[in-house]
């Protein structure tokens, strides 16, 4: 019989990698939008409104991209990892169910009130019903995290005699540890992409000598948010999920770190290609010691590499977790860098007419966008074979009455779909962003 | 708990029906009660602000199905695998066609993304009345499950039926006349001018068509499941879901002509939501009934999650219900008068 788990775990993968492309972006968006909502009130000034506005209509695009994609996400619980969703329905399912509840809610409702009340509503209000929006989306962010954080760190639940999982403690689940420090890194990383391009937008604007009022509000707020979160979502929130991991999947973090032979005193890879046949790093340029810190906080403690685990729990595709991890953590690196020098130029008010750094700036805004998809790809490759750690391995998780066919056809027709709505999306954004903060029709 | 838990699974489908189902008949009726590039943007402005949140009330009930029959929400969604992922793709190409519109200019794009906007509506409307369908014939579900559904065989509701058969598509055809019914009565209530005076005008006919497909698709179901009639006979506060509808019947014919828009409007509100609640009513306990052996259904009982657990989902369900009463009073009062896209009520 030919069972379609890779077929389905492809589907998956690529519709949630899609799918994140647009909250990671609005979840920091809302942000900013309260930040322009509450500077226009407060300095009276009407062009913090027309930035809103303009913020606004590409959160407006980005939202109807999110949950047109998010609604199959929620679906596909049930239509691809069905013997999944019976096993742990009760407890994952809580968290879906609130998500819905608590923050969709919220969210779609609030962000109505934003896009078609701004007339009817009065500044005091709007602003407000902006706060509430970013809540909301806030809120949705813990909800699925915590959700995530089952499936890497199972907490709060009791194996049922009927064979699949019950809640036993509602506080434990929802205030998983796991899920605190990955809700931590996630938005601080959510804030990084929204500031990088809030930023890009600004330094746009500003090499065109264009809107030079709204372009200069942008890149303000933008750099100084993206150096701040820059700096926390590698301290303390990256280094702490780190350390989630190294405590409970530490053969995931040895395949992270392409560590085969572990030790005290272990080294940090900064570049090398794991031979994962052979068992080593090839050409390896690394560091001793530093990995038994960062993991233990000591340089003499033991970590574990590769070797001391049996094969088949190792993660099936090493290579790539690899890959991921060192491109999130190398890219992380260069953010700080990059912010910290914007926020020189800004700090002595040379920003708007440093030209190669504007280039610089605006290029820059797809990289976070990298280093998110490769963080999540880290997350969820690493947990591999399981797909609820330790509980429940991937390949009896799938829907195994669906035919193979079927999952290839739909496959086919999300490729198709998304290939579309993302040309039709990226001429709508340019649009916008080129006719800028002036009134719209 | 288990009829807890079916009760509030069904209410908010019932909602789910009459909230996004307006926006469903907005989309229905689009292209011709509004013709003009104005009167577009009002009957989207007078959607626009909350279908998102309409659209939530399915997300919830099925986040919902999934805490409290995870069984039920495993069986049905890997089953009706294909047809799920066509309402999603529909689902997909609505909202972005509402989005989209929004920001064109050029005159063809927007006739296009119109077009998709009306026909994804009303094949959502169908497919989702024939979802109401298949639950009440039941579906081929084995000891093993159920294997992925045909959309259709030989459009008989017999044993090897498909998810089309005459009968889904009856309930199907009465989803979409009365949506469209539905969606009108909304746009006369918030609009002005020729797209409510068309609405008006296009209502009568289709509530006429609308009461002559519910009686047919009685009939059908008094012959195809006569259980679901007893089980309303035997549980008599079920009648008090089929007087809502019949009043709700009343109403949208009565109402209309003494000018009373949004009287007309809580008429086919309360006619859907009786219509559907009835149907879910006289379904219990079954979610899924087995065509191929009685034993075999899911049923409330038998698919309910732990006691615990679904005590603490009743907790946090009841704060959660009592915001969203909350968001929505917000929304629509603060939205409440006629829309017009030109004095600032677009985006
Ligand atoms: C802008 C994006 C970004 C940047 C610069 C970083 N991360 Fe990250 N990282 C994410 C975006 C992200 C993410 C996409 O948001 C993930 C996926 C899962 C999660 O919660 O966050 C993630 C996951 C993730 C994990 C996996 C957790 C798990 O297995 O569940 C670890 C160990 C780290 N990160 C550590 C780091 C470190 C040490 C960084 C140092 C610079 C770093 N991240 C920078
Ligand atoms: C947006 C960020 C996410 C991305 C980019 C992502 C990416 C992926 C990838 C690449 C896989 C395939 C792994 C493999 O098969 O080797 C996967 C699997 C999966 N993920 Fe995620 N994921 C994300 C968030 C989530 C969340 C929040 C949940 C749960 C609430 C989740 C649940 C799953 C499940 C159920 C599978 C399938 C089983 C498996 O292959 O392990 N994912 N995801
Ligand atoms: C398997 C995982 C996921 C599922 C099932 C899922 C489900 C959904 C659904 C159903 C929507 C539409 C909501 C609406 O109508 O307003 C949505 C949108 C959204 N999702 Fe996801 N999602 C997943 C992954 C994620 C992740 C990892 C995050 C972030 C941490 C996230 C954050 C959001 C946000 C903020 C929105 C609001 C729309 C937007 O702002 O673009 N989702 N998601």
């Amino acid at each position: 019989m030919s069972d379609g788990l890779v077929w389905h775990r492809i589907q998956f993968a690529f519709t949630i990698t899609y799918h994140y492309l647009f909250p990671q972006l609005t979840m920091g968006l809302a942000l900013f939008l309260v930040i322009f909502k509450a500077m226009a009130i407060r300095k009276g000034d009407e062009s913090y409104n027309e930035t809103a506005r303009f913020w606004g209509r590409i959160f407006a695009l980005n939202f109807a991209m999110g949950v047109v994609t998010g609604i199959p996400m929620e679906f596909q619980f049930g239509t691809n990892w069905s013997r999944f969703s019976k096993y742990s329905g009760e407890v994952v399912g809580q968290a879906l169910a609130m998500e819905g509840v608590f923050a969709f809610f919220l969210e779609s409702t609030f962000l109505g009130l934003f896009l078609f009340g701004e007339r009817r509503l009065g500044p005091i209000r709007h602003l407000a019903v902006t706060i509430a929006l970013a809540a909301g989306s806030w809120l949705s962010g813990y909800f699925i995290i915590v959700s995530n954080a089952f499936m890497q760190h199972p907490v709060g639940y009791r194996l049922g005699e009927d064979g699949v999982l019950h809640l036993e403690s509602f506080t434990a689940f929802m205030l998983n540890p796991w899920a605190l420090w990955q809700f931590a890194h996630n938005m601080m990383a959510s804030l990084v992409t929204s500031s990088f391009v809030v930023t890009a937008v600004g330094a746009y604007w500003a090499l065109l000598g264009k809107h030079l009022r709204h372009a200069k509000m942008c890149m303000t707020s933008g750099v100084i948010v993206g150096l701040l979160s820059s700096i926390l979502v590698a301290f303390p929130t990256g280094d702490g999920a780190g350390k989630m991991v190294t405590r409970h999947q530490p053969v995931t973090l040895a395949a992270m770190e392409g560590l085969f032979e572990g030790g005290p005193y272990a080294e940090l890879a900064i570049i090398g290609q794991p031979d994962v046949a052979g068992r080593r790093l090839q050409n390896p340029i690394v560091v001793p010691g530093i990995l038994s810190f960062l993991a233990y906080g000591s340089f003499g403690s033991t970590v574990h590499g590769l070797n001391d685990f049996p094969r088949e729990e190792w993660p099936h595709n090493i290579e790539l977790l690899y890959y991921s991890y060192h491109i999130m953590a190398g890219l992380g690196t260069i953010f700080i860098l990059v912010m910290g020098v914007a926020a020189v130029f800004l700090a002595r008010g040379r920003l708007l007419a440093a030209r190669p750094l504007l280039w610089i700036l605006l290029l820059a805004f797809p990289f976070p966008y990298i280093a998110t998809t490769a963080g999540w790809w880290t997350a969820e490759l690493g947990r591999q074979p399981w797909v609820i750690h330790g509980l429940m391995r991937t390949d009896q998780s799938h829907s195994d009455l669906v035919n193979t066919g079927d999952v290839v056809f739909t496959l086919l027709g999300f490729a198709g779909m998304y290939l579309l709505l993302s040309m039709l999306f990226v001429v709508q954004v340019l649009r916008q962003i080129d006719r800028g903060p002036v009134a719209a029709h | 708990m288990d009829s807890i838990w079916f009760t509030i699974i069904a209410g908010m489908l019932a909602g789910y029906a009459v909230l996004d189902g307006f926006d469903f008949g907005v989309g229905i009726i689009y292209r011709i009660v509004a013709r003009t590039d104005a009167e577009r943007r009002d009957a989207l402005a007078a959607i626009g602000p909350v279908w998102d949140g309409n659209e939530v009330w399915l997300i919830a009930a099925g986040g919902v199905l999934f805490v409290a029959f995870p069984k039920v929400y495993a069986t049905a969604f890997s089953g009706f695998y294909m047809a799920l992922n066509i309402v999603l793709w529909l689902l997909i190409l609505r909202g972005l066609a509402i989005e989209f519109r929004l920001h064109q200019e050029n005159p063809l794009w927007r006739e296009f993304w119109d077009t998709v906007f009306s026909l994804a509506s009303a094949s959502l409307a169908i497919v989702f009345g024939a979802t109401m369908g298949n639950l009440i014939r039941g579906v081929p579900l084995k000891e093993r499950g159920l294997s992925g559904m045909a959309l259709f065989t030989n459009f008989l509701p017999g044993r090897d039926a498909g998810i089309l058969d005459w009968y889904t598509c009856l309930v199907g055809l009465l989803t979409l006349v009365a949506l469209a019914g539905h969606g009108a009565f909304y746009l006369a209530w918030r609009t002005e001018g020729a797209v409510r005076d068309r609405s008006l005008a296009l209502a009568r006919p289709a509530w006429m068509a609308t009461i002559l497909l519910w009686a047919a698709a009685t009939a059908a179901t008094a012959w195809i499941q006569p259980s679901v009639f007893s089980n309303i006979a035997s549980r008599p506060w079920c009648l008090g879901f089929v007087g809502l509808s019949i009043a709700g019947a009343w109403g949208v014919f009565a109402f209309p002509k003494r000018g009373r828009d949004l009287a007309a409007f809580l008429s086919s509100s309360a006619f859907l939501f009786g219509a559907v609640a009835t149907a879910l009513a006289g379904n219990y306990p079954f979610w899924l009934r087995s065509t191929l052996d009685p034993g075999l259904s899911l049923t409330a009982s038998n698919s309910i999650s732990e006691t615990q657990g679904m005590k603490i989902a009743l907790v946090w369900w009841s704060i959660g219900m009592v915001l969203v009463c909350g968001y929505y009073t917000y929304l629509f009062r603060s939205m409440r008068g006629k829309v017009s896209a030109n004095s600032g009520d677009g985006y």
